[in-house]
């Protein structure tokens, strides 16, 4: 490798030995790891850490309310060859369940269960049956009250009756009743707080349903609320946010939602997300997406995220890694990571083509100061063959991304930059070849338009 | 008999001046009924008839000697007179009746492809069209004609040279498609795929109020070669295409669409195999021989994909990466292309390896300073071209009737007194 500027010792031994880097972080954890890594961390706070399997009990404690019977459901679809942590999931699933009044997930969860985990988690119907009918005698209560406060006209009775309906219909899982109720109460909202509370039940109902859309308007209604908002709110805006644009795919703007919530936000919406998640969501997209100024200052320079990220050593380091170019350990972190973040409900469908937008970018990043290239050490800096990263480079050769071409022979990539005077007789010639073309048609065009204005006038007289 | 006598007597007698020459006009107008009577027992008074002094007359006898359907031994018999008479006739005069002089050569084209030598044909009208236009950038209907003569016989060449001028302007809209029409497959057939891809571009963006078959199958071969030209085909046509066309074209080709498809994902096998299995819809267009070229074109789009991201590569992993059987055969392509001038590489026998070398044109040559500056006449020319065109248009009564009345009036003094209509 040719560098530009005098090579000094300690860089080549650095970049020589990028491929073998082996870290070591910290004292090994109590908790017994199931793969071989040596990457581990200090405290028993990250919940997601690589390697050692997801502490399934660690993880719930995360979340409360529905998510977390979501998340868990989620865990235990997903985790295929992991029976233990299946079962776990489906017992905690249970449970969380069992303490709240939505039969239709319950009949869900026992089916699933099949008997695995013993006679205490077999079905109950009369637990069905009764929470069944304290749900019908409360529907009904609440509708004769809505009634009279209807008849009264009260609004802000009008609109807590709404609430509780949609609190209700919520707890048994009638989602879609539950986002009508709230978006009800909005013709009786009177002051700013009960339309962020209105905007803030909306949001929490559409994410459990799926429907990112309707977060991102409510997000943005509740925003333009004149007063201001307290940081928790704001945060809790925030996130919420950043998730749809994460669903959306719009990876850049949800690293930007992410990296702006406030550490205010602690555990507060943990109906929705973990500050944890805030964490890695915001980093990976970060990685993704932002280019080297602005991963700098927005991530790593950003003192309110660094909060967030002292949750998620990894994701720290990995940034860390990235940055300065140790791109075999920053891939090393990521490749741990996997398997546990395919686990999370948000963020399942979109690690592999985060993944693989960092992958890029580090090959980018990594080609970029030098005029020629080794592949064989480059193939060790990103532990890959060689054959291999010469099918990557070409991709990103062809994509433009990477202005270079390979020396097959001797394994070698060479910058290329364009020669611009060449280029541009090039471009001039065919667009004059172009302009040639194209107005000679548009004449014959004229010509051909006036003859049937022609034909039509003729016919008239 | 008499009648006739006194027609050749007449033509005879006065082809001498301008003057002379509309009386005879009038005179050969009104015998028309007569002559067309006596079809037959024309063919002698040809003889006396001299087709560069009397062409006018001359025209008359042959269209009334050719407005009977005639037997093959008639045709032999008429073709040379027909070639010899288009050959020798004075413009002036046939351009006085110009649909006789139209009908005539149509006919003589039926004759010639009847006696199934269309090459006969290919010369004389050749010489009718240089005569009956106005300008070299008019078209006349004898154009399309012309052309499919010279796809029938063969002799591209010649169509090539009337192609070389620019239409400005059309007598007949039909004229137009057919004459694009022709023109592309004499330029596909000259393997001149960028003026192919024009002329075909006319054809289907061209103003239509109703879809036609000439358009369908102009669309057809369009996406053919733009695929072997461009390597990439949109199904978006420009929005000047009129509305029929934009809705209509797509449902008469989608097979062509499909290949179209084919070819973009790369896949040289999918590709023949989509090929094979539709082969004989593209068969029945009479389309294969080009559907087998845009097959062939993939290897080429690939190899020159390489040259873009590889310095120097293998001839193993040039066969592999374009999927074809063996280094021998990636040899032949590579070497191929360079003969072409579509790459500029070296290969090297001895490591089988092929170095890629950059386009050595340095545009500092004399050729290309030439080449630059014809283009820089030529588009200031056509920009001469608008401008007057723009005059023009800007005096035209129709035109100032229309903005006229449609102005923008803002305030009083505008409803001055522009009339609505031009009484001129």
């Amino acid at each position: 490798m040719e560098p530009e500027g005098s090579p000094s010792r300690p860089m080549i031994d650095e970049i020589h030995s990028n491929g073998g880097i082996n870290l070591c972080d910290g004292d090994v954890d109590d908790e017994p790891s199931i793969d071989d890594t040596t990457t581990t961390t200090t405290n028993n706070r990250p919940i997601i850490s690589s390697g050692e399997q997801l502490d399934v009990e660690a993880y719930g404690g995360l979340y409360q309310g529905r998510t977390k019977i979501m998340r868990l459901l989620f865990i235990a679809e997903n985790c295929e060859g992991n029976p233990a942590m299946r079962l776990e999931a489906l017992r905690m699933a249970h449970d969380e369940i069992k303490k709240g009044e939505n039969t239709q997930l319950y009949r869900e969860v026992v089916q699933k269960i099949d008997g695995e985990l013993g006679p205490n988690y077999a079905m109950d119907s009369a637990w069905c049956d009764s929470v069944d009918r304290r749900a019908d005698q409360k529907k009904e209560k609440l509708e004769n009250e809505l009634n009279a406060y209807r008849t009264n006209l009260i609004k802000e009775s009008i609109r807590m009756g709404y609430n509780d309906f949609g609190d209700f219909y919520y707890a048994h899982g009638a989602l879609g009743d539950a986002f009508k109720s709230y978006v009800r109460t909005r013709d009786y909202c009177t002051t700013s707080k009960h339309i962020i509370h209105m905007c803030l039940s909306a949001i929490l109902v559409s994410i459990e349903m799926g429907q990112f859309t309707h977060v991102t308007s409510y997000v943005s209604k509740a925003e333009q609320s004149p007063e201001a908002l307290d940081p928790i709110t704001a945060a809790k805006l925030r996130c919420a946010a950043g998730l749809a644009h994460l669903e959306a795919k719009k990876y850049k703007l949800a690293a930007r939602k992410f990296l702006e919530t406030g550490s205010e936000l602690g555990s507060h919406y943990n109906e929705v997300i973990a500050p944890q998640d805030v964490a890695t969501y915001g980093g990976l997209c970060a990685l993704a997406s932002f280019d080297r100024a602005e991963l700098k200052s927005k991530v790593i320079d950003n003192v309110n995220f660094r909060n967030f990220l002292e949750l998620v050593p990894e994701v720290r380091e990995l940034i860390n890694d990235f940055y300065s170019s140790h791109y075999a350990s920053c891939l090393d972190y990521l490749g741990n990571l996997k398997a546990n973040l395919l686990l999370d409900i948000h963020l399942h469908d979109h690690v592999e083509t985060l993944y693989d937008q960092i992958r890029n970018k580090a090959l980018i990043q990594y080609t970029h100061p030098f005029v020629s290239v080794d592949l064989q050490m480059m193939a060790n800096a990103f532990k890959t063959s060689v054959a291999g990263l010469e099918k990557e480079l070409e991709a990103l050769i062809t994509d433009d991304q990477i202005q270079a071409r390979i020396d097959s022979h001797n394994k070698i990539l060479y910058a290329r930059h364009a020669d611009q005077r060449n280029a541009t007789f090039q471009r001039v010639l065919q667009t004059g070849n172009e302009f040639d073309r194209d107005v000679r048609s548009m004449l014959l065009r004229a010509n051909l338009i006036k003859h049937e204005y022609n034909l039509r006038a003729a016919r008239k007289h | 008999m008499n009648s006739l006598e006194g027609v050749v007597v007449q033509i005879q007698g006065l082809s001498s001046s301008a003057g002379d020459i509309s009386r005879l006009h009038v005179i050969l107008k009104q015998a028309e009924e007569s002559l067309r009577s006596e079809s037959t027992r024309l063919s002698p008074i040809l003889d006396q008839l001299d087709p560069s002094n009397h062409s006018l007359g001359y025209l008359f006898i042959l269209e009334a000697c050719t407005s009977a359907p005639v037997s093959k031994e008639q045709a032999a018999m008429l073709v040379p007179y027909i070639a010899r008479f288009i050959s020798y006739c004075a413009p002036e005069q046939i351009r006085l009746a110009p649909e006789k002089f139209i009908a005539v050569c149509k006919r003589f084209k039926d004759q010639v492809m009847l006696l199934g030598t269309p090459m006969r044909g290919v010369a004389p009208l050749q010489a009718a069209v240089r005569k009956l236009q106005n300008s070299s950038e008019h078209l006349t209907t004898l154009h399309p004609e012309f052309l499919l003569l010279c796809l029938l016989a063969k002799c591209y060449k010649t169509g090539l040279s009337i192609l070389e001028e620019d239409i400005f302007e059309v007598d007949q809209p039909r004229d137009l498609f057919l004459y694009c029409y022709y023109g592309g497959m004499i330029c596909i057939g000259q393997k001149r795929f960028r003026k192919a891809l024009e002329l075909l571009h006319n054809v289907v963006t061209a103003p239509m109020s109703s879809i036609n078959a000439i358009a369908v199958e102009a669309y057809k071969k369009y996406i053919l070669v733009s695929l072997i030209h461009n390597g990439q085909f949109s199904t978006s046509l420009p929005k000047y295409t009129s509305s029929a066309a934009q809705r209509n074209l797509k449902n008469y080709c989608q097979p062509y669409i499909e290949l179209a498809n084919s070819y973009s994902t790369g896949k040289i096998a999918e590709l023949d195999q989509y090929v094979q299995t539709n082969g004989e819809k593209f068969e029945s267009d009479n389309n294969l021989g080009l559907v087998k070229q845009v097959v062939s074109s993939m290897y080429k789009r690939n190899i020159q994909r390489l040259t873009q991201t590889y310095l120097t590569l293998s001839l193993q992993d040039i066969a592999n990466t374009v999927q074809l059987n063996s280094p021998k055969e990636a040899e032949m392509h590579v070497l191929q292309m360079i003969q072409d001038g579509e790459i500029f590489a070296t290969i090297n026998q001895k490591d089988g390896m092929v170095r890629f070398l950059e386009d050595p044109e340095q545009y500092k040559s004399c050729e290309m300073i030439e080449r630059i500056d014809s283009s820089i006449q030529r588009i200031m020319s056509l920009s001469r071209k608008l401008t007057t065109m723009e005059e023009q248009m800007s005096c035209d009564p129709q035109y100032l009737a229309k903005a006229g009345r449609e102005r923008q009036r803002f305030d009083f003094d505008d409803f001055d007194t522009v009339p609505q209509k031009f009484n001129i």
